[in-house]
């Protein structure tokens, strides 16, 4: 067990802290909605005596600096460097420390960027990665419909080439940012013969083509806002299919895992682990701070030793990635499952201990933290449904880490 | 960077966990809670200790392997795995460590490298610093010591003593000195052994650096519940195993009841629980042997109380997949549901350890 990174990486972490101190709780301006929704789950959190800067300006200089998209090619936009998962660990360990906002995120540069860079022609790398990482295209994940869910690959959305065009139609759901994005990579089921899974394709579509209708599906949040989104002979040209015709199955799952593991970022449940501990010694009830209240304080205490094992668990992740061949058995596996569940739990405490104060919302003017522990309460309930069910999870932890068998096929219902 | 077991502590750990497997079967388990099993009690005793597990924390200029406390985190692994029924947090972890931190000289040169020679062994008491109950207690004056110790570890065929006094000073006192009366208390948990300790003007010497520095005894205790929580880890591995390998084979409604989502989704919730838990123990080991006592024993502390929670919960899921057969003495599955639920209550129950470490943190005014 060794948990120093190495005398060789003392001047890096020098320079991120120093960078990181200028920028200590700096607030981002942000000239669109739909960061709003990553600030909030990225434990960014804002504070009125750090610096203000403009989103994209952030972006720019956290991508001139090496902090974000550090190692995408410069010819695409990114900084260009070496990949190193310890500097990687610790740009995120300073951030984090001294509370420095988050570069954007989104599905776009999460989750597309990597599936062009691993897939796409060298046409599209060039025509979408710079542009998706500066945030000057935003882009939303066609994936769910009404009856593909949890059976994502029973997919029913159709797309035919017609003259050296994909004519798509059917329906998507749960389809976040669609209203604010420019495009969206769609799972679309090309080759109606194939099997299930070999009948998929991935295919990029602006969302200004016609045809496309967008309705706003209000979750119960009343605010992150997905949508349902509608294709009626949406016609886009034939080379907007990334990977072969039948390959989109493959080219989604490339990084669908990088999905669920970020879904629930432990640094993140940290930062709110510490700021629920400033909460329950801030507020009182009958003149008591609720941390001096023993019922509250163990609670809290509970939650404290599941936040640390999470931890714990993903240094032993960061440790094998740096060491191949390092054997973590379940640890990645179980991250979305038991990340999702801990952050659900850890908001709702924060809820409970406030008593009716905690049921405020939104522009209430006593609304503790800007209406966040509510917001993000309910937002991580849609996380533990999303991104895979929990039981899907459970599933996938059953059957692929224990060798349990699968479930008995069913005869299809008469 | 490197976060796990190293070859030396995984091999360790394999050994004491292969011996256990092949030569400590559930009947041997039972001979051994029934009192039956003395011989082959003694036996596998033997065997273990012939890996030198009385000398992994005894320094090496007192003839011992001077390792650090995740050596004997990956010890105490293995023994829960296999219900080992043998002394170790007491009489290997808890009491040269004690007695390296709080003993002069002399009492280092006269017990340590004794004990990394097997020529002594010592059990530990020291529920009354953590916390007393029935008003025991014991009190030293003039080289003698009185009063009543409860719970006392590895006490059985022990040569010395190890007691703390309320405040945590430490006492060695020899096993058969006359005024000593060792009774056996009868727990749950057969696979070990537990005391109480009645002094009666027993002569007695105080480990020289705790008279008044109960920092000593924290230090003992925070190693002690490091151990307790990796037996625990240990412990629960076994059952989540055994609750898996039954349900493959188990058939019911012509399926094996492991193709059964309500039985897998339960197995799923056990290994996802305590998968975190072997990191959380092998960082609070580390801290434990490499960083300041802040931050270590707030790991020490959480460690002993989520993995007492996570384990409580395995313990009862691991035996309703095993159905009725769970719930018999035919399988033996208790002593791995029994083991864990002593080491819950032994050295601070979840919720005093809790409280300990919201102190800790300065939560409480």
């Amino acid at each position: 067990m060794n948990l120093e990174f190495g005398s060789e990486y003392d001047e890096f972490t020098q320079e991120v802290e120093n960078f990181c101190k200028e920028y200590a709780g700096a607030t981002i301006t942000s000239d669109d909605q739909k960061f709003e929704m990553h600030d909030a789950l990225s434990g960014n959190v804002s504070s009125t005596n750090g610096k203000t800067v403009g989103r994209s300006e952030w972006q720019k200089l956290l991508i001139e600096k090496g902090y974000f998209a550090r190692s995408i090619p410069k010819e695409y936009g990114g900084y260009g460097g070496e990949t190193d998962i310890i500097k990687s660990r610790i740009i995120a360990g300073a951030f984090a420390k001294y509370k420095v906002p988050n570069a954007m995120g989104g599905q776009g540069i999460d989750m597309l960027v990597p599936t062009l860079l691993e897939w796409g022609t060298e046409d599209q790398k060039q025509q979408y990665v710079e542009s998706t990482l500066h945030g000057q295209t935003v882009w939303c994940q066609g994936y769910s419909e009404p009856n593909a869910g949890s059976d994502l690959a029973s997919l029913q959305t159709k797309g035919e080439l017609i003259d050296g065009n994909w004519v798509i139609n059917g329906q998507k759901i749960w389809t976040s940012t669609a209203q604010y994005s420019q495009m969206m990579f769609c799972l679309v089921r090309t080759e109606p013969e194939a099997s299930k899974h070999a009948g998929i394709s991935f295919i990029l579509i602006p969302m200004d083509t016609p045809g496309i209708e967008i309705r706003p599906l209000v979750d119960m949040t009343l605010k992150a806002g997905f949508n349902e989104v509608f294709f009626d002979n949406v016609t886009v040209p034939e080379e907007n299919i990334v990977g072969k015709r039948g390959e989109g199955w493959s080219v989604a799952n490339s990084v669908l895992g990088h999905e669920r593991g970020s879904l629930a970022n432990p640094n993140a449940t940290l930062n709110r682990l510490n700021t629920l501990i400033n909460l329950m010694k801030e507020e009182t009830i009958d003149g008591r701070r609720l941390i001096d209240v023993a019922s509250y304080r163990d609670r809290l205490l509970q939650i404290q030793g599941k936040v640390l094992a999470v931890q714990a668990n993903s240094l032993r992740l960061l440790s094998a990635k740096i060491n191949p061949g390092q054997n973590v058995k379940l640890g990645g596996m179980i991250q979305k499952l038991v990340g999702t569940e801990l952050r659900h739990e850890l908001e709702g405490l924060a809820i409970d201990i406030m008593g009716e104060l905690g049921t405020l919302y939104e522009d209430d003017p006593n609304v503790r933290g800007g209406g966040s522990w509510q917001f993000t309460y309910m937002y991580f309930l849609g996380l533990i449904i999303g991104g895979g069910t929990n039981q899907i999870q459970k599933n996938i932890i059953s059957e692929r880490g224990l060798g349990m068998p699968r479930e008995p096929k069913v005869q299809a219902e008469v | 960077m490197y976060f796990g077991l190293s070859e030396e502590q995984e091999s360790i750990q394999d050994f004491v966990k292969k011996f256990l497997d092949d030569n400590v079967t559930v009947d041997e388990i039972r001979k051994i809670a029934n009192g039956e099993g003395e011989e082959i009690e003694k036996s596998i005793f033997d065997s273990i200790l012939n890996l030198g597990i009385n000398s992994l924390l005894v320094p090496e200029e007192h003839n011992g392997l001077g390792a650090g406390l995740l050596h004997a985190v990956a010890v105490a692994q293995s023994l829960g795995s296999g219900v080992g029924p043998i002394p170790f947090v007491g009489s290997y972890v808890m009491a040269p460590i004690a007695i390296k931190l709080g003993g002069n000289e002399d009492q280092k040169n006269n017990y340590l490298s004794k004990i990394a020679t097997n020529e002594i062994r010592f059990g530990v008491g020291m529920s009354e610093f953590v916390g007393a109950r029935e008003d025991a207690g014991i009190e030293f004056s003039k080289n003698k010591i009185n009063g009543r110790a409860l719970f006392v570890l590895d006490a059985e065929k022990s040569d010395f003593l190890i007691l703390a006094n309320k405040s945590g000073a430490l006492f060695i006192v020899n096993s058969e000195d006359k005024g000593v009366t060792l009774n056996k208390l009868t727990t749950v948990d057969k696979t070990r052994n537990f005391h109480e300790i009645i002094l009666n003007n027993a002569e007695a010497e105080i480990l020289k650096n705790t008279s008044d520095n109960s920092e000593i005894a924290k230090k003992v205790i925070d190693a002690g519940r490091i151990i307790l929580a990796a037996d625990t880890v240990g412990a629960s591995e076994a059952m989540v195993e055994k609750a898996v390998s039954y349900s493959k084979e188990r058939k019911q409604f012509n399926r094996t009841i492991g193709s059964f989502q309500a039985v897998k989704h339960m197995c799923a919730e056990m290994a996802a629980d305590l998968e975190p838990c072997y990191s959380l123990v092998w960082q609070a080991a580390h801290s434990y042997d490499n960083e300041e006592i802040s931050t270590s024993r707030l790991l020490a502390c959480q460690s002993k109380s989520h993995v007492s929670e996570v384990a409580k919960v395995i313990s009862k899921k691991a035996t309703e997949v095993h159905g009725g057969m769970g719930f018999t003495d035919l399988l033996g599955l208790h002593y791995w549901f029994k083991r864990i639920g002593l080491n819950r209550q032994i050295l601070g129950a979840p919720e005093i350890v809790r409280e300990e470490a919201a102190e800790l943190q300065g939560f409480n005014q």
